[in-house]
């Protein structure tokens, strides 16, 4: 136990150095007026990125700094107050604390295959049974006479969660479910694979893999935006009162017209 | 005075020097054990080694399958590497004219400088297609061990071969002055002589594949399963911590740092009995 505190004693040691380092050097530099930090889901992040270099190129002397994580890590990070806004790509859970959520985006969850699959689309029902493992055949759903094999995010990422809370319902993911730690590594797999079904984020769809239509809506857009596409998730910036001062100005920008317009840019669906 | 100096204290500064090696590794070592105390103390140790369920979102923290999915990759690398390794230095060492050997050796040294990710993107393009054809969905244990023991080829190669070049001249000059050929030669006399430095390059070898993460999540599928085909997915230990570790926190997190504990106590004894293992092999 000895050890253990002279081991915490130097990594306490470093990092103050470091912080103490870092103040240094933001002096010198006349480091900026006031600092936001935000934390939270990856899928937030890049979004998040581009809102805050727009914020501050119009307010000099603001500095943003934003972190990944994951939604959990945000969920908490902003509850515990060591960020001011924490990021979240899904809603929040029974037993989260009750943050106050404001609406960034939405963010439609595609489901896509190979592009030689001849499947159209599938029923919201026909892919929460080939997740859940109950059909296991493309023939079950008017495809080939080929095995399907299903490849899902790692359990934690929001996205799954999101597709767990939006089409899985009460069914689990089955466990020999390939996993990829990414969307990237989904794209990846499924356009490799022609058996493939995965899902992935709007953002990430290209012309490597093919999105499904789902219950006969194809996964655009604008067919997210009017709420014909059923797989779709909020995007959210959380904080643990109502904001004040420049958090509150970050936020409400966000949300205006100059930050849905970045949204919309990005790939993303308005929040309205 | 200096050069006094210098020649009485040189042998503590590289005392100091050593030390730095093992005190790393005891740091290392105790942050990682006070890390993970918080999921043993929830879970409980056996069940947390033992069991089965890892579902991280549920509370359930099993690692078992990890346990099991690292041990059969390794386990299936190495019963192909053994052979092809030992029989490349072979060539290497002994058979190959010099100017192949020339080209051969640079070439297996590239391969150790290749680094992970590239070896897990041709696993995932090249190797999972192939074993899909086989069947399953070609993310497997087969995959995963194919890869590794592209991956661990050259530790087994360069090292066994330095190890047979080592074997004192007299030792077949003599057998060959005794009418052997030169395979007997090599068979019975050059391979059971350079067997330490061969066991060697093979514990070196298990220690690079154990600790593999990232070839292994794109190759393995990382579902938490017991396989039982080499053609079923599986999660290994080192894969696991990299793929949850973005989105852990709390006792979550703790967890992860168990599973480190796991697979560093694995690896001390994977070494440990392999050690004692070549000792035993030396006396007889």
């Amino acid at each position: 136990m000895h050890g253990i505190a002279w081991c915490k004693s130097l990594v306490a040691f470093i990092a103050t150095a470091l912080i103490v380092a870092t103040l240094v050097l933001a002096g010198c530099a006349g480091g900026p007026s006031s600092t936001i930090t935000e934390a939270g889901s990856t899928t937030v992040q890049p979004l998040a990125e581009r809102l805050a270099g727009a914020f501050e190129a119009k307010n000099p002397g603001v500095k943003i700094v934003i972190q990944g994580g994951g939604s959990s890590v945000g969920i908490k990070s902003v509850n515990d107050g060591i960020v001011d806004i924490g990021g979240a790509s899904r809603e929040l859970k029974p037993d989260e604390p009750n943050l106050v959520k404001h609406l960034l985006a939405r963010d439609g969850i595609a489901i896509v295959t190979h592009p030689s699959n001849p499947i159209p689309g599938l029923t919201r029902q026909q892919v929460t049974l080939i997740f859940a493992g109950n059909l296991t055949r493309w023939s079950q759903v008017g495809g080939e006479d080929k095995p399907i094999d299903v490849i899902a995010r790692e359990e934690g990422s929001g996205t799954r969660t999101a597709f767990e809370e939006t089409v899985m319902g009460k069914a689990l993911i089955k466990a020999a479910a390939i996993l990829q730690p990414s969307n990237g590594a989904i794209l990846t797999a499924v356009s490799t694979d022609p058996q493939a079904i995965g899902f992935v984020s709007f953002g990430y769809v290209g012309g490597s893999v093919k999105a499904l239509a789902i219950d006969g809506v194809a996964a655009t857009g604008e067919n997210a935006k009017s709420g014909s596409y059923p797989i779709v998730r909020p995007l959210y910036f959380l904080t643990k009162a109502q904001p004040m001062g420049l958090v509150r100005d970050f936020i409400n920008y966000c949300t205006g017209s100059e930050g849905q317009s970045i949204v919309v840019q990005e790939g993303y669906v308005l929040a309205k | 005075m200096s050069r006094y100096f210098v020649d009485r204290n040189a042998k503590y500064l590289v005392f100091v020097c050593a030390s730095t090696s093992f005190v790393i590794l005891a740091a290392i070592a105790m942050f990682i054990l006070e890390e993970s105390i918080p999921a043993f103390q929830e879970v409980g140790f056996l069940r947390f080694v033992f069991g089965t369920e890892w579902r991280p979102t549920l509370g359930q923290f099993g690692m078992l399958p990890m346990i099991v999915g690292s041990l059969a990759v390794t386990a299936g690398a190495m019963v192909l590497a053994i052979p092809l390794g030992v029989g490349c230095a072979i060539l290497l060492a002994e058979v190959a004219p010099h100017r192949v050997r020339q080209l051969l050796r640079p070439a297996v040294e590239v391969l150790v400088g290749i680094p992970s990710v590239v070896y897990g993107l041709v696993g995932m393009l090249l190797v999972v297609p192939v074993v899909r054809e086989i069947g399953g969905t070609g993310y497997s244990v087969a995959a995963g061990a194919l890869v590794l023991t592209a991956m661990v080829l050259p530790t087994i190669i360069s090292i066994s071969e330095d190890s047979i070049r080592a074997v004192p001249r007299r030792y077949k000059e003599g057998a060959l002055a005794l009418g052997a050929t030169h395979w007997q030669t090599i068979w019975h006399v050059m391979i059971p002589a350079a067997r330490s430095g061969i066991g060697a390059g093979i514990i070196l070898g298990i220690g690079r594949a154990i600790g593999e993460a990232m070839a292994m999540i794109m190759v393995t599928g990382n579902a938490v399963l017991i396989p039982t085909s080499p053609l079923d997915p599986t999660r290994t230990m080192a894969g696991g911590i990299a793929v949850e570790i973005n989105y852990a926190s709390g006792i979550h997190q703790s967890a992860l740092f168990g599973v480190g504990v796991v697979l560093f106590v694995v690896i001390l004894a994977i070494n440990s009995l392999a050690m004692v293992a070549m000792r035993r092999g030396q006396g007889a």
